[in-house]
């Protein structure tokens, strides 16, 4: 007994899943099941991919063709997926430091490529499997384990990243803007050609804590308060958008799409013949 | 031998002829002298049998992809060279226990480092067996001819796909670069081993389970229906993670007795003029021609010695190692390191003989005279 | 989409208590009882399906014709 779309898209018996009590990620990995039941994708023709991290643990759950590879390589093993057998649905889930660190580069090449694969970015701003280490996306002076005396480092914005490197599309969504998440998502899919959905979860047990960011609902409260939807932040005046952060679509365009001008290759050998 | 083609070609060149006789379709991989022309040669012949090259952005990447093309259901290979053999390594063990059929080129370079990027060596041969983390299966094989290349590359791809396992090809600068006539053979002459895949519409698909009476688990592709999970965690029947101790060791007795006990089928080695021979020496690789010359020397002057060359590499012909050195007096070691293998004989053979090792890392090949010299020394 | 046929259920087991669907359901519908989700008053319910969307941990949904149609 669970609903319809959990039993049709997840595994059920392998749930509850190993996030901890309010986890966002759980709501994310929904959004993106959501998103898929609306397109009405073939399930048998959809593959899930990831690395290694709490967010990678999600394609176990997923009723899909499902891979759970090294850490930071999800892109590159999805990449050789994608290109072996292009009809495949190819989406990657991934987390801040699996994508963004050690897996920086497979993202910059991915999106430069513009090879249609979905990428889904749960970022808690945080390591979290291994115990709360700062992350390329911890926000200067927060802490980690790792940033006892406040996190020096600067943060990468990914959706940015991705799209200077060449996705076509970019957006980010929250755990708390669960349905636009899933309209995000689709739109990602839909596009053909390397897309970056960066999802901003909340990470209770070990950045909340770490960071003194209150109660889970302090910090879906945190999301709801200070995302600010690109369009509607286009029309206010500066000060009102100082602080805050951007959510919705970033970039979408149309580029060629690599798995398509390899085909044109081989078809013109094929013809030769 | 009707419609075999005769050809001058490199060892590496042969390399991808043989893959695209095993039915190779997919190749990730990136540039590293002494193998690039691997990944040249299957940019330009992929494309031609409905195949697919991705030059990755770097080494781990570039097996990564090619497991990738593996579990979608195509023969895929990567080669590279010392310092990428270094960075795929986590990626092999990813093959091995997520048993993934794949063909890994190791084109040996002198090291350690960036090292001697032109020179020929045999330095990764312990890492080839020791260089992921965790015990895990290996099979390993070693070419000396460039005609060797090519049909060991197609037994590499066979062994792949018959033991779901990454099988190493541990060739070398000299081997990877030199140009020897050779005949390709027809592919009707080919002996070409495809994965076992699950029936069809199979109820109740397990990725992991082995059917009675076979070797290994049938392997589903990506996008046939089978919706499977595949982890580098261990792992269950189902494909699913598990922690129970019971299970770990389950996964991990199978996965080495698939080779081990199947090492008639798996072990090639050549035995040259060993029959009466006093004196034996174990080479392999580039290194063994040379061996070969000095044995053909000696025995011109009536010193009975001969040649013990392993094919397969790892696992290591054991047993006959260990039946001839309670024939010979001693047994020489060349090999182009500082003492890899010799290690291993020395493990086997528990003082039957005497071991010389004539080894050498400078990235200079080791060359008949010195072979003759440490023969004369042990004589 | 037609609400009319569809209640509000919960699987417990599911439950992690993280009170999420509490505090975010606009008719403050639901309450926490020993680290586990409950329904105060089903009276109040709209059936928004908000709880269920925000469910980090799929214990709570709208169940019934329309959804089992979905």
């Amino acid at each position: 007994m669970t609903s319809k779309l959990i039993k049709d898209y997840f595994r059920t018996d392998k749930l509850p899943h190993i996030w901890c009590p309010g986890c966002g990620h759980g709501i994310m990995m929904r959004s993106v099941a959501q998103a898929i039941h609306n397109l009405g994708l073939d399930k048998d023709k959809v593959c899930i991919v990831s690395g290694i991290g709490c967010s990678s643990r999600a394609p176990g759950y997923m009723d899909f063709n499902t891979l759970h590879t090294t850490h930071g390589r999800a892109l590159a093993f999805a990449t050789g997926v994608k290109l072996a057998r292009p009809e495949l649905e190819v989406m990657v889930i991934t987390g801040d430091g699996d994508c963004a660190a050690i897996g920086g580069n497979h993202l910059i090449h991915a999106a430069r490529r513009n090879i249609n694969i979905t990428t889904i970015v749960f970022n808690n701003n945080i390591y979290g499997m291994t115990g709360g280490q700062y992350s390329p996306t911890t926000p200067t002076n927060e802490f980690g384990t790792t940033a006892p005396y406040g996190n020096i480092d600067k943060s990468f914005d990914i959706p940015e990243l991705a799209g200077a490197a060449g996705a076509t599309y970019t957006a980010r969504g929250t755990a708390y803007h669960a349905k636009q998440l899933t309209k995000i998502v689709e739109n990602g899919i839909k596009n053909k050609g390397f897309s970056l959905i960066e999802g901003i979860s909340i990470c209770p047990t070990y950045y909340g804590r770490k960071n003194r960011k209150g109660s889970i609902v302090d910090m879906m409260n945190w999301l709801k308060d200070n995302a600010l939807d690109i369009k509607v932040a286009s029309k206010l005046p500066e000060e009102k958008v100082k602080g805050k952060f951007l959510i919705g679509e970033f970039k979408n365009v149309t580029e060629p799409e690599y798995t398509e001008e390899y085909m044109k290759i081989i078809e013109r050998f094929q013809k030769e013949r | 031998m009707k419609n075999s083609k005769i050809k001058l070609m490199q060892g590496n060149e042969a390399c991808v002829e043989g893959a695209i006789a095993a039915g190779m379709k997919f190749y990730g991989g990136y540039p590293i002298t002494p193998s690039t022309e691997i990944a040249e040669f299957s940019a330009i012949k992929l494309p031609l049998v409905g195949g697919k090259f991705i030059q990755m952005e770097d080494e781990i990447a570039g097996i990564a992809a090619a497991i990738g093309g593996s579990l979608a259901g195509l023969k895929s290979m990567t080669a590279t060279s010392g310092p990428g053999f270094s960075l795929k390594q986590e990626n092999l063990g990813y093959a091995a226990i997520a048993e993934i059929p794949l063909v890994i080129v190791n084109v040996q370079r002198g090291g350690p480092s960036t090292g001697l990027p032109t020179a020929p060596a045999q330095a990764d041969v312990m890492q080839a067996k020791w260089g992921t983390h965790g015990d895990h299966p290996t099979i390993a094989l070693s070419p000396s001819s460039v005609k060797e290349t090519f049909d060991l590359t197609v037994r590499a791809f066979n062994l792949a796909e018959k033991y779901r396992t990454p099988v190493i090809i541990l060739t070398d600068e000299i081997v990877g670069h030199m140009r020897e006539k050779i005949e390709i053979p027809d592919a009707s002459e080919l002996e070409i081993i495809d994965r076992k895949r699950p029936g069809n519409n199979e109820e109740n698909y397990m990725p992991y389970r082995v059917r009675e009476g076979e070797l290994v688990p049938p392997m589903a592709a990506y996008g046939d229906g089978y919706r499977f999970h595949v982890t580098g965690l261990m792992h269950d029947e189902t494909g699913f993670p598990s922690n129970s101790s019971e299970n770990a060791e389950k996964l991990l007795d199978r996965l080495m007795e698939k080779i081990d006990n199947n090492l008639d089928d798996i072990i090639e080695y050549e035995e040259y003029m060993v029959e009466d021979a006093e004196i034996v020496v174990i080479s392999y690789g580039s290194t063994a021609r040379s061996a070969k010359s000095a044995i053909k020397q000696l025995r011109s002057q009536g010193i009975k010695v001969g040649l013990f060359r392993p094919i397969t590499v790892w696992p290591f012909p054991e047993e006959r190692v260990y039946e001839l050195s309670q024939k010979v007096k001693s047994i020489v070691v060349a090999e182009m390191n500082l003492g890899q293998i010799v290690l291993e004989v020395e493990r086997i053979v528990k003082g039957n003989c005497e071991i010389a090792l004539v080894g050498k890392a400078n990235g200079e090949v080791i060359t008949p005279e010195e072979i003759v010299n440490k023969l004369k020394e042990v004589l | 989409m037609s609400r009319n046929n569809v209640d509000l259920r919960i699987k417990e087991e599911l439950c992690k208590g993280c009170r999420i669907c509490v505090e975010f359901c606009p008719k403050k519908v639901l309450i926490m009882k020993n680290e586990k989700v409950k329904i105060d008053d089903i009276e109040k319910c709209i059936k928004c399906g908000l709880c269920e969307l925000r469910c980090p941990d799929y214990a709570i949904y709208l169940g019934g014709n329309d959804n089992e149609k979905q």
